[in-house]
């Protein structure tokens, strides 16, 4: 990676986490619960981009600088790990089983079923 | 305290904030998977580096919650290093991403293995982080922090 994609990178990183932090915000403002919608709307959106990204980079549609910097950069600061799994055990905390299985599991299985479905889209576009 | 009218994602400093350490976050995460290399296809990059992330957003969470309330510099470190840095160190896509792709390519054996295990030995580590940052932010004392402009409407 040359200097001046590294730092492509995480310039997108930096963008994603700014807009994960609005769309949060946003859904946030109109959605009140204490389940954390706005995580899961975001980690499972970006999970079907990154899919199909990377089927259209393996179609050699997209470049591999371009899925560096929109893929690991842009939608890898979008979605995230540590809040969804802090989620999951304030839910535990909170004696409620059922929506810390949904943030868990449920959002690893709905992520992984859309990124399978933006892999297969993308791949077949090549 | 005027300013605190308009919600902090609708307000360009907080923005910033995130955005800063999102970048850093990004970075660090780019530059340990430029050494750290898949294990007989098991992403091990991005694997530690969510569990990582995981078990010290917890800690931080929890160790600002024990200090007091979320304004001033509590709620500074809590933009710039939790929701940017580990928000942005840590990811989801990539885990879906690979996953997906290991499914579709015969391992389904190591995508779920490497799906429950991100999940179930996350939580573990996030309540690991959490239990140490109740431990090391006992209530009593804290209290008596200093505290800055930003929060001096708040009853200590």
């Amino acid at each position: 990676m040359t200097p001046l994609l590294f730092v492509a990178v995480a310039a997108a990183g930096g963008v994603g986490a700014a807009l994960r932090f609005v769309v949060d915000g946003v859904v946030r403002a109109r959605i009140r619960s204490s389940y954390p919608v706005g995580v899961t709307i975001i980690n499972v959106t970006g999970s079907f981009l990154l899919g199909l990204l990377t089927g259209l980079a393996l179609a050699q549609l997209v470049s591999e600088q371009w899925l560096l910097v929109l893929g690991t950069g842009l939608l890898g600061g979008y979605t995230t790990f540590s809040t969804a799994s802090f989620e999951t055990v304030r839910l535990l905390q909170l004696r409620r089983p059922g929506a810390a299985l949904a943030n868990g599991l449920g959002m690893l299985a709905a992520s992984v079923a859309v990124a399978t479905l933006g892999l297969w889209l993308g791949t077949l576009a090549g | 305290m005027t300013r605190a009218q308009r919600a902090d994602h609708l307000r360009a400093g907080p923005v910033a904030l995130v955005a800063a350490g999102g970048a850093a976050g990004t970075a660090l995460r780019a530059a340990i998977g430029l050494v750290v290399h898949p294990v007989g296809g098991f992403p091990l990059a991005i694997f530690g580096i969510n569990l990582v992330g995981a078990f010290v957003l917890g800690l931080l969470l929890q160790a600002l919650t024990a200090r007091g309330p979320d304004t001033g510099r509590r709620r500074t470190l809590r933009l710039l290093v939790g929701t940017g840095v580990l928000g942005g160190f840590t990811t989801y896509s990539a885990l879906s991403s690979d996953s997906a792709v290991l499914l579709t390519s015969g391992g389904v054996a190591l995508a779920l293995a490497y799906g429950l295990a991100t999940v179930l030995l996350g939580a573990v580590a996030s309540w690991g982080g959490i239990a140490l940052g109740a431990a090391v932010g006992s209530p009593e004392g804290r209290d008596r922090m200093p505290v800055d402009s930003d929060s001096s409407g708040d009853p200590q």
